[in-house]
């Protein structure tokens, strides 16, 4: 996909998400206290309110729980068809990410898929897509 | 004795696609056809309430404020909310019962202007909402992946639906089918013409698995009901309509995150707030802003199990106007037109009042459930006829 993705205005919370490409990393806020994973990320943990929290690498491997094939072109830029998916993370499980699965023919894409994150990068912003895990 | 809440008048402007008339007049005339018809007058409203407030951000969606209404109508009001962070669209009602019930107010109008047809129409006047530069909160977490619509994040809920259980293309179909069938009853629906299945399935898809037919369209009107107290019922002219009980949650407030609909926590809490059973139900008019959504009010509210929605809706003959539970009687948001929650109030009353003409259930139905929401926020409504 080339199309312009829609730009994030970067703050304390969402840096380390969309830059953390850069060094091929996904970052999740984690707590330091508790361990639970907290997303969207915020300043205090959402299971026991601890400041002790921020972000934390995982390993970006995870399975699609549900997709949609997007067929509008909601922008005039869009090359449609693509895969709107909806990725649960293997080590953060209570973490949904909403994103594109690339790298396949948009029929190949199916729930419970085994998936690997992928970095695009636009204009220093690092979107997580994800394609289907090799061996698959 | 308890203290009751009615919906004592009910009004609609004309609905409509690239209207011209400002959507403040589009208000008031809702607003004076509802208080003729509850016969009060404007002088003894003493409340207001509305979702989501005015959106300065996303003009055509939300483009009245309390304010407005309570200066232009010369409303001496002692109570008023306007608020997007509140139970979804219905919660406006819900909220306007508790301030009667309260004390607070006697007499509330409750108003939903939509003016997005003619906002898409008129950018320079209503600029469209910014979703490429910038973006902040929960928008940052699926529009940058081409999810800029609500199409594309339900369309998920439906996809599993058809994956886990088994749910057809043909079963979703028959929220569309229903819905166009009651709007061609309807003299105000912008539908004119039934919708044929080799149509529905011939349509361009939008999100899979939604087409065309599965998703509103922008629309402009204005909603109105009046929600009066119990004691100042002998002030109203109509037949009242109880507010039995409502309910309303979030799931996870982000939608990338809620893992379910909050129909279903929603749907849970309603019958924990009255001693009515489902079986009671004599019409439902569930928020079908996308044809999956009533699949997750039928399941919420447990007209049948999870994953036995699409089921329920096989052939259309269990929802339809003289199935054991008509749906969407005036022809929901994909017939009517995208009304955003409050129709499904307004056609409730119409339902319970026997005043459907054309397009009213058999029987003398004296409960109905209104729904509004379908992803993270939900809110229902339980209405009686007593």
């Amino acid at each position: 996909m080339t199309w312009q993705r829609s730009r994030v205005r970067l703050d304390d919370d969402n840096r380390a998400f969309w830059t953390g490409g850069r060094e091929g990393k996904l970052y999740i806020h984690k707590c330091g206290d508790c361990g639970g994973f907290t997303h969207p990320p915020r300043a205090i943990c959402r299971h026991c309110q601890s400041e002790n929290i921020g972000p934390h690498a995982v390993a970006g491997a995870g399975v699609i729980d549900t997709y949609t094939i997007n067929h509008q072109k909601w922008a005039p830029d869009m090359e449609v068809p693509f895969v709107i998916a909806r990725v649960r993370l293997d080590d953060a499980p209570d973490v949904f990410l909403t994103t594109n699965i690339v790298n396949c023919q948009v029929e190949a894409v199916d729930i419970d898929d085994r998936v690997q994150v992928v970095f695009e990068e636009q204009e220093g912003l690092w979107y997580p897509l994800f394609e289907k895990a090799r061996g698959q | 004795m308890k203290r009751e809440a009615y919906i004592s008048g009910i009004g609609m402007s004309e609905v409509g696609v690239r209207l011209t008339r400002a959507p403040l007049a589009l208000t008031v005339d809702a607003i004076r056809e509802a208080v003729a018809d509850a016969g009060l007058t404007l002088a003894q409203i003493d409340g207001v309430s509305t979702y989501p407030g005015k959106m300065s951000m996303f003009l055509g969606f939300s483009p009245i404020g309390v304010d407005e209404v309570i200066e232009t109508c010369g409303l001496k009001t002692r109570w008023h909310t306007g608020a997007a962070e509140s139970t979804a669209q219905l919660g406006a009602i819900a909220d306007a019962a508790a301030a009667v019930r309260s004390g607070l107010a006697r007499h509330v109008i409750c108003f939903r202007t939509v003016y997005e047809a003619a906002a898409l129409a008129r950018p320079d006047e209503y600029p469209p909402m910014n979703r490429r530069d910038g973006v902040t909160g929960n928008s940052q977490w699926v529009s940058p992946f081409g999810a800029f619509s609500a199409a594309c994040w339900t369309a998920q809920f439906a996809t599993r639906h058809m994956k886990r259980y088994g749910m057809t293309r043909e079963q979703l179909a028959q929220v569309a089918l229903n819905d166009h069938r009651n709007a061609a009853l309807n003299p105000r629906a912008i539908v004119k013409e039934p919708l044929t299945l080799e149509k529905y399935m011939a349509a361009r898809l939008i999100s899979t698995p939604f087409c065309l037919y599965d998703c509103d369209r922008f629309t402009d009107a204005s909603t109105v009901v009046i929600v009066s107290a119990g004691d100042a019922i002998d002030e109203v002219k109509a037949t009242p309509i109880r507010i039995a009980a409502s309910a309303g949650s979030v799931e996870r407030y982000s939608w990338d995150q809620a893992e379910w609909a909050s129909a279903y926590p929603t749907g849970r809490d309603l019958w924990r707030n009255t001693d009515y059973k489902p079986k009671d139900v004599d019409t439902v008019q569930f928020y079908d802003g996308f044809a999956f959504q009533p699949i997750t009010w039928l399941e919420g509210l447990g007209f049948c199990a999870v994953g036995e929605g699409g089921q329920f809706l096989e052939g259309g003959t269990r929802i339809a106007l003289d199935g054991e539970l008509p749906m969407n009687t005036g022809g929901g948001q994909l017939g009517w037109g995208r009304l955003h929650g409050f129709g499904f109030a307004y056609e409730s009353v119409v339902q319970l009042r026997g005043a459907g003409g054309a397009r009213q259930i058999k029987g003398d139905p004296k409960v109905a459930v209104a729904t509004s929401g379908g992803g993270p926020m939900a809110a229902a409504l339980l209405l009686a006829r007593d």
